[in-house]
C-alpha cells in the first residue's frame, strides 16, 4: 500500500507539472500575441514590451518554464496587475466560498442522490424505478448554468423566497447557507442523478451476493440488510467518483458564483478576465487544478484502500 | 432443422423496419423522446431563416415584448425576434458540436491506436499528456484559454477538443491493447502486414462504432461548453446568435422580462435532453457493453 501510495503521489506531482508546462506552452504556440489581446487593441508598442517584460514573456520559453516553476516552490505565484497584491493571497482569500459551495452541493445532493439510488435498486424494474432513472438521465443532462439562471428567475426573481446575489452576512452562519441554497441546487443537481445511478448499479450488483442471501436466509429485515449491509459496500465506488467529480463541481461553481454574484475563485477568475488581469487567472487556475489532482489522488488512495486490485494495477 | 432456419428468414424480412436499429429505438418511449426532441432543433436549425424576422436587427419599439402570435418567444432588450434568434443559435450549437466532436473523434481515433500499438515509451508519453489536458477542469481550461486568444468560435472548438479528445484516445488505447493480441491480428502479423495496414484494415474497423456511440453520447457536453462558454461571453462574438448568449442577455435584464432568459435555456434544454436520450438508447440497444450501470 505505501508503496502503491508513493507511486500514484509522484505521478500527481508529474501530471500536474506537465499540466503546468501545458499552460506555459499554450501562452508560447497560440497564434497572436497575448500582450496585443490583454492590454487592448490602444496599447502603444512601447507599453507592449515593458508588459512583456514584466511577465517575463520575453524570454525564451523554456526560461519561462524554469522560472516558473522556480516560483510555484517558493509558493510565489506574481503579482496582482491591478492591486499589487499577492496572487496567492488573493486567490486564498477567496477559496473559502468555493468550497462551502462545493461541499453543500455535494452534501444534499448525496443525502437525496443515495436513498434514491438505493430504493431504485431494491425495487428493480418498477414503474418507480423506471422514473428515477429517466430523472436522474435528465437531472444529468442539464447545465447547471440554466438551472442557476432559471432558479434565480422562479425563485428569486418571481417568488421572492431566496437572495439574488451575494454569500450573505459574514458573521451569521444561518444566513450564508440561507444564501446557498440557489446555487448549491444549480451545483448539485446532477449529482442527484448521477450518484443515484452509481448507487443503483452497485447496489444491484452487491445484492446478488452470496452474503446478502446468506443475510436472507437468517431472516434478518429487509431493510437492515439494504441499508447495514449492501450499502455499506455498494457506496464504495461512489465515493471515489465524488472524488473525481470534483474538477466537474468547479466547473459548475463558476457559473453559480457568476449567475448567483457570489464570491469566490470562480468569479475572481471572470474578473480578472475582464479586467485583464493576467497574473490572477494564471495563478488561480493552477491552484484549482492542483486542488483537483489532490482531490482523485486522495479518491484513487481510498479506493486502494479498500479494493487490494487497484493497487497491482498501476 | 431447414424448416426452421427458413422461417427464421421469413419473419425477419418481414419486420425489417422493427428490427432495425432505427425501429427498436423509436419503439422505446425514452428513443422515441430523444428523436422528437433531436428532429425539432434539427429543423429549427434549417429552417431558421423562415421565420419573417432578421435575427440581428434592432427594434427598439418593440423591446421585452410578451410571446404571442407574431413574436412566438416575445423578444429582446432590443427588440429583436427571440424565437428567430433561437433557430439561428442551433445552427451554431449543432455545427460546432458537429466540427469539434469530427476533430475530436480523428484525432482521439489517431492518437488512441499510436499509443496502443507503438512502442512502450511513447504509449507512456502520450498518456502523461492525455492525463495531463484532463486534470485541468474544462471551465478553467476555457478561462485560460480565452484569456490568451480572446474569445472566438475557434477558441470554443479548441476547448471542446480539449476536453473530450483525451477520454476518446483513452478508449481507443485500451481496445487497441486488447486486440492487438486477438488471434486475427496475430495471424495477419505472422502473414507479414505491416504495421500500419493492421492498424487501418484489423484494428480500426473495430474500433469505430464503440467510439461512435461514445461520441454521440458527449454531444450533449458539447453543447452544454459552447452554450456555457457564450453565457460567460468567452463564445461567439454578438449579435450572433448563441443559445449561451441570448440566457446571458435574458439574465441580464431578468427583472424586466421573464421571457429572454425562458427562450435562452429551453432550446438548451431540449438539446442535451433530446441528444442524452438517444445516445442513451443508441448505447443499450448497439452496444451493450458499454453500460457501467449493469
Amino acid at each position: 500500500m505505501l508503496a502503491y501510495a508513493l507511486k500514484r503521489a509522484g505521478l500527481a506531482v508529474i501530471i500536474t507539472a506537465i499540466s503546468l508546462i501545458l499552460l506555459i506552452s499554450m501562452i508560447q504556440f497560440i497564434p497572436g500575441d497575448p500582450a496585443a489581446v490583454l492590454l487592448g487593441p490602444l496599447a502603444s508598442p512601447e507599453m507592449r514590451e515593458l508588459f512583456k517584460q514584466q511577465m517575463g514573456l520575453d524570454q525564451p520559453a523554456i526560461i519561462q518554464i524554469v522560472r516558473f516553476f522556480g516560483r510555484v516552490l517558493t509558493g510565489d505565484l506574481g503579482t496582482d496587475v491591478l492591486t499589487n497584491r499577492s496572487v496567492l493571497i488573493t486567490v486564498i482569500e477567496q477559496l473559502p466560498y468555493t468550497l462551502a459551495l462545493i461541499a453543500t452541493s455535494i452534501g444534499w445532493s448525496a443525502l437525496l442522490g443515495i436513498p434514491l439510488g438505493c430504493f431504485a435498486a431494491v425495487y428493480r424494474g418498477s414503474l418507480a424505478d423506471r422514473i428515477v432513472g429517466v430523472l436522474s438521465v435528465s437531472s444529468i443532462a442539464l447545465p447547471s448554468f440554466v438551472v442557476a439562471v432559471y432558479g434565480l428567475l422562479l425563485f428569486s426573481v418571481r417568488l421572492g423566497w431566496f437572495p439574488t446575489i451575494g454569500a450573505g452576512d459574514t458573521g451569521d452562519p444561518l444566513d450564508q447557507l440561507y444564501h446557498l441554497v440557489l446555487p448549491s441546487l444549480a451545483v448539485g443537481l446532477g449529482w442527484v442523478g448521477y450518484l443515484a445511478r452509481m448507487v443503483r448499479a452497485s447496489m444491484l450488483e452487491v445484492l446478488s451476493e452470496n452474503h446478502i442471501r446468506m443475510a436472507r436466509a437468517f431472516g434478518l429485515q429487509e431493510r437492515t440488510i439494504t441499508y447495514q449491509y449492501a450499502l455499506k459496500i455498494a457506496i464504495i465506488p461512489t465515493v471515489v467518483i465524488l472524488g473525481m467529480g470534483v474538477g466537474n463541481m468547479i466547473s459548475s461553481a463558476v457559473f453559480a458564483e457568476i449567475v448567483f454574484a457570489r464570491p469566490g475563485v470562480g468569479r475572481l477568475i471572470f474578473d480578472a478576465i475582464s479586467t485583464r488581469n493576467y497574473p490572477v487567472v494564471m495563478g488561480a487556475v493552477m491552484i484549482t487544478t492542483g486542488f483537483y489532482v489532490l482531490c482523485t489522488l486522495v479518491a484513487d488512495l481510498i479506493a486502494a484502500g479498500l479494493d487490494p486490485r487497484v493497487r497491482s494495477a498501476l | 432443422m431447414s424448416d426452421q432456419l427458413f422461417d427464421d428468414t421469413q419473419s425477419r424480412s418481414a419486420g425489417r423496419f422493427r428490427d432495425s436499429a432505427f425501429g427498436r429505438i423509436i419503439r422505446e418511449p425514452m428513443g422515441a423522446l430523444g428523436i422528437t426532441l433531436v428532429a425539432l432543433i434539427i429543423l429549427g436549425a434549417l429552417f431558421a431563416g423562415y421565420t419573417g424576422y432578421n435575427p440581428a436587427k434592432l427594434a427598439m419599439r418593440d423591446r421585452f415584448l410578451d410571446p404571442s402570435l407574431s413574436h412566438l418567444l416575445g423578444t429582446d432588450h432590443l427588440g429583436r425576434d427571440l424565437f428567430t434568434r433561437v433557430l439561428f443559435g442551433a445552427r451554431i450549437a449543432l455545427g460546432v458540436a458537429s466540427i469539434a466532436t469530427g476533430i475530436s473523434f480523428i484525432g482521439g481515433l489517431l492518437l488512441g491506436m499510436i499509443a496502443g500499438y507503438g512502442p512502450r515509451w511513447l504509449d507512456s508519453l502520450l498518456l502523461l499528456f492525455f492525463d495531463s489536458l484532463r486534470s485541468f477542469p474544462t471551465v478553467m481550461l476555457a478561462l485560460a484559454l480565452v484569456t490568451l486568444t480572446g474569445p472566438s468560435l475557434g477558441t470554443v472548438i479548441l476547448v471542446v477538443v480539449l476536453a473530450t479528445l483525451p477520454g476518446y484516445a483513452r478508449v481507443v488505447r485500451a481496445q487497441t491493447m486488447s486486440l492487438k493480441t486477438s488471434e486475427f491480428v496475430l495471424s495477419a502479423r505472422t502473414l507479414g502486414a505491416r504495421p500500419w495496414r493492421i492498424l487501418a484494415v484489423h484494428i480500426m474497423p473495430n474500433l469505430i462504432g464503440p467510439l461512435v456511440i461514445l461520441v454521440s453520447m458527449d454531444i450533449p457536453v458539447v453543447i452544454t461548453i459552447e452554450a456555457g462558454m457564450s453565457f460567460l461571453g468567452l463564445g461567439v462574438r454578438p449579435p450572433t446568435p448563441s443559445w449561451g448568449s441570448i440566457l446571458n442577455d435574458g439574465y441580464a435584464f431578468i427583472r424586466e422580462s421573464s421571457w429572454p432568459a425562458i427562450a435562452g435555456g429551453l432550446p438548451i434544454i431540449i438539446a442535451t435532453l433530446g441528444f442524452t436520450f438517444l445516445g442513451e438508447t443508441l448505447r443499450d440497444h448497439l452496444d451493450p457493453r458499454l453500460r457501467r450501470d449493469r
